[in-house]
Order: structure tokens, then C-alpha cells, then sequence
């Protein structure tokens, strides 16, 4: 056999190889691609697209996005469970979750969950976002942390 | 004044950059040296410029020249000036006046280092760099002006955002970022000039190229490492990485330059891949210029943004413009960049270099698919989705884990081809590495299939990796008589190129177990305590002694002081902090981090009642996070080990390699400098 031929020959096997090696890595890419995308997607929604959506919606990964009921909020200090509503101004959908709730949580602000709506009616929050408002609005006369919280600074002001 | 300074300043460069661009543009195509140099000199003038312009917002914002657009909208009198200095780069105006100033820079940097070389290539580098730097001075004297006039001049403004001006890292991870992200555009630069000068086949622009992404690549991987840290340090979850847009921006483009600086070696040695070389480089430099599009037009922050403002509207265009100018260059120029090599065999390092590019091609696909997809599902069926970390883990861990591979098995074996027996032969030691990397991982509890997997091929490459600096160590102890420090050094010293790419695999190795360790084997609990209660984390006994206020001039700071015991012996106090600062209702939580070699011990205050008699607070205990932080900084180092240039090197490890063909290690074992540097180039 020639020199040329025997590399022409493994020429074209090293190109079927190489061809293999591609589809196979491209064809399991793919596939996990579908797959991870189909399943890891989560959905923003807010309560009344929530609700319209029914059973559709209850046990898969949702983001939820509304504001605080005011006079909704329930904490539980020693067992960290925390109960609020979420509305969108239509409808309101209850949330639990677990874990303190940020410092700057409050009535009517607005907050995004992440969780699962549950067959109950209750959003099982495993994630609470406070939504931070990207203007920033100084605190209202008497709300500022230096009043409010007067009896905790011991230092005189630098 | 000062407004005035630098908005003309901005102005004149503008000017100055389109005259610079016709003068390299003709000068290159009539080969007249006269324009050319003209042009140099308009480089150098566009960077005194803007150097005045971004002086001149500098003194405004340390000055509180409030009637400065930019400065009424992130300065403020009560911010320390430390932070004053840093809001340059705080928010969208200010960052692409840094960024045109860091592209200045670079182009002197260029012209400077290569005026004297031959030939066209420079002369089209220069004029394509003046390209983008256009269009950033375009956005500054348009849609991102900085030194519009405010009127009437506000007394005071709101200062940085809060989040900005919580930590020191604001001053570390930026710039570090920038100089990694502009820096793409030189490469981007050369490799655009070679195609207009014809001069893709000479392997000198390539030469060139890589050692400008190097440096560029250096800083990115610290600017990413830095922004895991600063988001480690001042987030309040105890983590580092969410594939969040932002973070997977900066990204992108260095997995495309990782995978530039591998295949590229394939192109000097071999003679392939000119055609994906050159795909790789355009490809990081429009995703750098994608990256800045994402985090500073508001697109990503929040859906809606899309149509608001026209600075997205501009990045858009000159992505399409880049896009199609290259692709018509590329095609056009196709005949020169057919692939002159072959590959011999499976078993080579050019092999393993191109299932790297592939991995490293699947990664960024992935990423980028992540990344965009909310926005093309907002677009194409006008839902709402959030595209989250399960989808990026699952994705991504395999082929990190398959990178991890082969980073192992490139180092064992040769260029060209090697015998199958041998292969296997010198693959076995980090076969066995992989081995007790399992078993460690698995004696230590992990059941994770991902995080076993890390631990198993990082294990492998570490060996492999080792491996190659030690056999050198010794051949040179045992041929050279040299002391084992001074062998290492020299052994490093002489083929810096090869032993800095070692150097950061490293790098990547301690890294990747780190972040593997730290998420597998992370203990987290809440828990609301009295003064003097105590919340037990993993063999950590953390004590609530009091809430304790601060006044600051630009916040207030309210913070938990703690006891940490360990074994019921006191080792140390901590002060996790909510600050509240004076333009935002919303207090900024700050961490309290002690960090050990073996791990961190991370609090967050979460809550507390106004009269302080209760704490809400978060004890995560994580193993092995510095080494995080440590393995970004010995990534860094290789790529300066590597940086710079030894001509003696490439002499040496040619005739070491042609004396002894097939066989791995081939170290040149020259004990001294060689003179001969007749192959410098």
C-alpha cells in the first residue's frame, strides 16, 4: 500500500470519528438542553394570572409578584414561620415561608416569591425577594433608622 | 468649568477619533507612512483627552460640582470620598466614560508597543480600534452624556447606590473588569487588521493576539473571582454565584477566550483552526460588547425596559454593524484561512485542545441560551419566565466536570501522536488521583452525583497537572544539580508559556473543589435568639450578646454582637450589620464573615426588634471558600507567568522536542540564559 493511501484511509476514518464523537456530544447536549430547559423554566406570575391558570399551576416552580396585604402579615418569631397575602390589586393568594423575613419587610411593599402553589391554596414560599425600588426614597420624617432606633446607639455621632 | 472641560474634551476626542480613523484607514490602504503616523498621533491625543475628561469628572465628583449631570445623580456631600472616587464607575454614564477612557488607554498601549513594526497590520489594528472607540464616544456625547448641565444646581444629590458603596471590592472589581472586558477589543483589533492587511497567514499577528488575550483574560478571571467575593461579602446569602445575567455577562466571554488561548497553540503549532481562531475572537469581543448591552440597558434588571432609553437601541446597531462587517471579512478571506495541518490521532494534545473547544463552545452556547432565553420567550410568546440555577447546574456541572478531564489529560500527552500503551501508561497515575478524589469526596459525605464528579477529574487533572512540575523539577535536579526551589523556578522560568498555562489549570483545579466543596457541604440555620441565647452550627456555638447603633455621616449601622465559641472556648466576636443608609429606606445587610483555611463561618443579621432585645439571624458554615478567592488569584498568575515573552524558550523546547519526537516530558535543560535569541521575533 502507498504512503498516500494509507493516509487517505485513515484520513477518512479519523473523519468518521470525528463525526461520531460530534453527534454523539451535540445529540446528549440537545437532549439535556430540551430537557433542563422544558423543566427549570420559572414562570412570573401574579395572583390573578395565578389563579386563571388552576390546577395548571400547583406544584410547579413559580415566581410570584405583588404587593403585601397590609394587616396580612403573621410571624412567628420562635418557630420562623412566616403567613402573609400577595395581590396584584385583582386577586390575592396566600404565601407561607419559612425563615426570617428581611428587616425591610413591611406591609404593602412590594415582594417577589419563589415557591409552589400547593393543592391547599397556599404558596409555599422557598424564597422571599423584597423588591428593591430602584429610586431610592429617603425615609419619612420620624421613620429614619436614627430615630427609630435611638435606644440602640450608644456612640455619639461621628 | 469643569462640565465644561470635560464635555469638550469628550467632544474633541470624538472629532479627533473619526480624523484618526480616515487617516489609518487611508494611510494603510495608499501605504502612505505620513498618514499613518498622523494617525498614531491622533491615538495618543484621543487618550490625553479623554484622560482630561475622566480627571475632570473626578474633581467634579470629589468637588460636588452638583451641576454635573452625572455627579447630581451619584454624588452626594456625606459619602466618603473613597466612594465619591469610585462612583465613576457606579452607574451607567460614568462606566462608559471609564470604559472609553481604559479603550484609550489600550490603543496607546498598542500604537506605542508596535509603531515600529513592518507591514499593514497595525495601521488596520489602530483604525479599527478608533472603530469602537467611535461608538463609545458617541454614546458619551449622546444617550450616556455625563456632563449634561443641571439646572438649577440641586444642593445635594443621593450619592451611589447603596450597594455600591457597602465594600471596598466596589474599587477592585470593577476596573478589573473593565481592563479584562475592553481589553477583548485588541484581539478583536488584530484580528480584523490581519484580515484587511491580508496578513492572516503570517504567524505573526496571531503571536500578537494571544499574548493581548492573555492579559485581558488575567484580569477577567480576577474581575469575576473579585465580583464572587464582593457578592459573597455583601449580598447576606452566603453564596457567590447565581447565574444571574450580570454575572453570566462577564462570563461568556471568558469561556470563549479560554478556549482561544487553547486552540490557538493548536494554529501555531499545527497550522489549524485559522478560520475558528478568528471565529473565537470576534465572538468574545461582540460578547463583551453583549455583556455591557445586558447590564446597562436595563433589559435584564427588568423585562419591561426594553424599549426605554436609546442606549440599547445603539449597542444593538453596533452589534449588527460588527456582526456583518466581520462575517463579509471573514468570507471574503476564506481562501487564507483554509486549515493547513491535520490531526494524527485521537491521542494527542491537539485532540484533547479541540474536545476543550468544543466543551468550552457547548458551555458558552448554554450559557448564553440561559442568559437570553426570558427575554426571547418575553418577546416571542409575551410570557414572563425566569430561567434559574437548577437549569444552568444540571447543564453545565457535566461538561465542567468533562473540562476537568480533560485538563488532565492534555498535559500527558504529546503534540502529534503517541503510542496507545504509552497513553494509557502515563495517564495511570491520575487515573488513580480520580480514584481517591471519589473516595474523599464520598468518605466526607458527599452523595451529590455532580459534586463527586468534580471531585473525581479534579483530583485526576490535579495529578496530571502536579505531575509535570515535578518530573521537570527533577529532571533538573537529577541533570543539573540544581536545589530543588531553584530547579522549580528555572523549570518555570524557561518555558513560562507552558508551565503559566499549568499554573492557572491549577488555579481552576482549586477552585472548582472549592466551590464544590463549599456547596455540597454547607450548614445553614435560622433562629431568632434573646440577648444571651446561643444557635449551634456545625460544631460553632454562636452567642447573641446585644444590638448595638452606629451614626456614620452617610449611614446608619445597627449591629448584632455576637460570640462565637467553639468547644465552649471563646475564639472571636461578630458584628453582622444592617446599614441603613440616608437616601434609601431600605437598609443594605453586611455580613459578618470569619474566614479560615478550612472554611468560613458566614452571619447575617436578618432581623431584630427597635428596642433590641431580639436578633434574627443566619449561621451558614462553609468549608474551603478562600480557596476560592486563592485559586482566582493563582489563575491570574498563570496568565502572567505566561505573559511575558522568552525567546530563548522557544528554541530550546523545539530542539529539546525534535531530539526526542514521541516522548513526554521534553524539558529544556539548559541551565543557563542561552544567547541565542534568533528566534525572538
Amino acid at each position: 500500500m502507498s504512503e498516500g493511501a494509507r493516509a487517505h484511509r485513515s484520513n477518512g476514518g479519523r473523519r468518521a470519528w470525528a463525526v461520531i464523537a460530534l453527534v454523539i456530544v451535540l445529540g446528549a447536549f440537545g437532549y439535556l438542553l430540551y430537557g433542563g430547559l422544558d423543566r427549570n423554566i420559572v414562570y412570573f406570575l401574579t395572583p390573578q394570572e395565578l389563579l386563571a391558570k388552576g390546577t395548571r399551576a400547583q406544584d410547579v416552580p413559580v415566581r410570584l409578584g405583588g404587593q403585601v396585604v397590609p394587616g396580612s402579615v403573621v410571624w412567628n418569631a420562635e418557630t420562623l414561620d412566616l403567613r402573609f397575602r400577595v395581590t396584584d390589586g385583582a386577586k390575592d393568594v396566600a404565601v407561607h415561608s419559612t425563615g426570617a423575613p428581611p428587616q425591610m419587610f413591611r406591609d404593602g411593599m412590594g415582594v417577589v416569591v419563589e415557591g409552589r402553589y400547593g393543592r391547599d391554596g397556599i404558596f409555599q414560599s422557598s424564597n422571599l425577594m423584597v423588591k428593591h425600588s430602584n429610586e431610592y426614597r429617603a425615609p419619612a420624617e420620624g421613620e429614619s433608622p436614627s430615630e427609630a432606633y435611638k435606644s440602640l446607639i450608644k456612640e455619639p455621632s461621628a | 468649568m469643569t462640565r465644561l472641560i470635560g464635555a469638550d474634551a469628550i467632544l474633541i476626542a470624538l472629532l479627533i477619533a473619526v480624523v484618526g480613523f480616515a487617516l489609518a484607514m487611508f494611510g494603510a490602504r495608499r501605504g502612505r507612512t505620513t498618514l499613518i503616523e498622523a494617525a498614531y498621533a491622533c491615538v495618543y491625543t484621543v487618550f490625553a483627552l479623554i484622560t482630561v475628561a475622566t480627571l475632570a469628572m473626578i474633581y467634579a465628583l470629589v468637588t460636588h460640582d452638583f451641576s454635573v449631570s452625572y455627579v447630581a445623580q451619584v454624588g452626594s456631600r456625606s459619602t466618603p470620598t473613597f466612594f465619591t472616587v469610585i462612583s465613576l464607575w457606579g452607574s451607567l454614564e460614568g462606566s462608559i466614560l471609564f470604559w472609553a477612557w481604559v479603550l484609550s488607554l489600550y490603543s496607546a498601549a498598542v500604537v506605542f508597543l508596535n509603531r515600529r513594526r513592518e507591514g499593514l497590520l497595525v495601521p488596520y489594528a489602530t483604525a479599527t480600534l478608533f472603530f469602537v472607540s467611535i461608538f463609545f464616544l458617541i454614546l458619551l456625547v449622546g444617550p450616556a452624556n455625563p456632563f449634561l448641565l443641571m439646572s438649577p444646581v440641586p444642593p445635594d444629590g443621593p450619592g451611589p447606590n447603596p450597594l455600591l458603596q457597602n465594600h471596598v471590592l466596589m474599587a477592585v472589581h470593577p476596573p478589573l473588569l473593565y481592563l479584562g472586558y475592553v481589553g477583548m477589543s485588541v484581539p478583536f483589533a488584530f484580528a480584523v487588521g490581519a484580515m484587511l492587511a491580508g496578513e492572516l497567514k503570517s504567524a505573526e499577528w496571531i503571536r500578537i493576539t494571544r499574548r493581548w488575550t492573555l492579559s485581558a483574560w488575567g484580569f477577567l478571571s480576577l474581575a469575576i473571582v473579585a465580583g464572587m467575593w464582593w457578592s459573597y461579602e455583601v449580598l447576606g446569602w452566603g453564596g457567590y454565584w447565581a447565574w444571574d445575567p450580570v454575572e453570566n455577562a462577564s462570563f461568556l466571554p471568558w469561556l470563549t477566550a479560554t478556549a482561544f488561548l487553547h486552540s490557538v497553540m493548536v494554529q501555531e503549532r499545527r497550522g489549524m483552526l485559522r478560520l475558528w481562531n478568528l471565529n473565537l475572537i470576534v465572538a468574545t469581543f461582540l460578547l463583551t460588547i453583549l455583556g455591557t448591552f445586558l447590564t446597562r440597558s436595563g433589559v435584564l434588571s427588568s423585562v419591561h425596559a426594553f424599549s426605554e432609553g436609546p442606549i440599547g437601541v445603539y449597542f444593538l446597531t453596533f452589534i449588527a454593524i460588527v456582526l456583518v462587517l466581520t462575517v463579509a471579512m471573514v468570507a471574503g478571506n476564506s481562501q487564507q484561512l483554509r486549515g493547513a495541518g491535520r490531526l494524527d490521532t485521537v491521542v494527542s494534545r491537539e485532540a484533547v485542545f479541540l474536545f476543550n473547544n468544543l466543551f468550552l463552545t457547548v458551555f458558552t452556547f448554554t450559557v448564553l441560551l440561559g442568559t437570553l432565553f426570558p427575554l426571547l420567550a418575553e418577546a416571542v410568546r409575551g410570557v414572563k419566565v425566569s430561567v434559574g440555577e437548577p437549569f444552568f447546574n444540571r447543564m453545565t456541572l457535566p461538561v465542567c466536570a468533562a473540562l476537568l478531564f480533560l485538563m488532565g489529560v492534555g498535559p500527558s500527552l504529546p503534540w502529534k501522536r503517541m503510542a496507545p500503551a504509552e497513553a494509557r501508561r502515563r495517564l495511570m497515575a491520575p487515573a488513580i488521583g480520580a480514584v481517591a478524589g471519589f473516595v474523599v469526596g464520598w468518605l466526607f459525605g458527599a452523595r451529590n452525583v455532580y459534586a463527586l464528579l468534580i471531585f473525581t477529574f479534579a483530583a485526576f487533572a490535579a495529578v496530571a497537572n502536579v505531575r509535570e512540575f515535578a518530573e521537570g523539577t527533577r529532571a533538573r535536579m537529577r541533570n543539573l544539580g540544581e536545589r530543588m526551589p531553584v530547579a522549580l523556578a528555572r523549570l518555570v522560568g524557561a518555558t513560562r508559556r507552558r508551565f503559566g498555562g499549568y499554573t492557572a489549570h491549577l488555579g481552576v483545579i482549586t477552585l472548582s473543589v472549592a466551590v464544590a466543596a463549599s456547596s455540597t457541604f454547607r450548614t445553614e440555620r435560622d433562629a431568632t435568639l434573646l440577648p444571651g441565647e446561643s444557635l449551634v452550627v456545625g460544631g460553632y456555638e454562636v452567642r447573641f450578646n446585644e444590638m448595638v447603633g452606629r451614626e456614620e455621616p452617610q449611614r446608619t449601622v445597627i449591629a448584632a454582637d455576637l460570640t462565637v465559641l467553639r468547644g465552649g472556648r471563646e475564639v472571636g466576636r461578630m458584628d453582622p450589620r444592617l446599614n441603613y443608609y440616608r437616601v434609601q429606606e431600605q437598609p443594605v445587610p453586611t455580613p459578618s464573615v470569619r474566614s479560615r483555611p478550612a472554611g468560613d463561618l458566614y452571619v447575617n443579621l436578618m432581623a431584630f426588634t427597635p428596642d433590641g432585645g431580639q436578633a434574627t439571624i443566619r449561621v451558614i458554615v462553609e468549608p474551603l471558600v478562600p480557596w476560592i478567592w486563592f485559586g482566582g488569584a493563582v489563575v491570574a498568575l498563570g496568565a502572567l507567568i505566561s505573559i511575558f515573552p522568552t525567546g530563548r524558550r522557544r528554541v530550546a523546547e523545539a530542539t529539546a522536542e525534535r531530539a526526542v519526537p514521541s516522548r513526554q516530558p521534553a524539558y529544556p535543560l539548559t541551565a543557563a540564559p542561552t544567547t541565542n535569541a534568533a528566534d525572538r521575533a
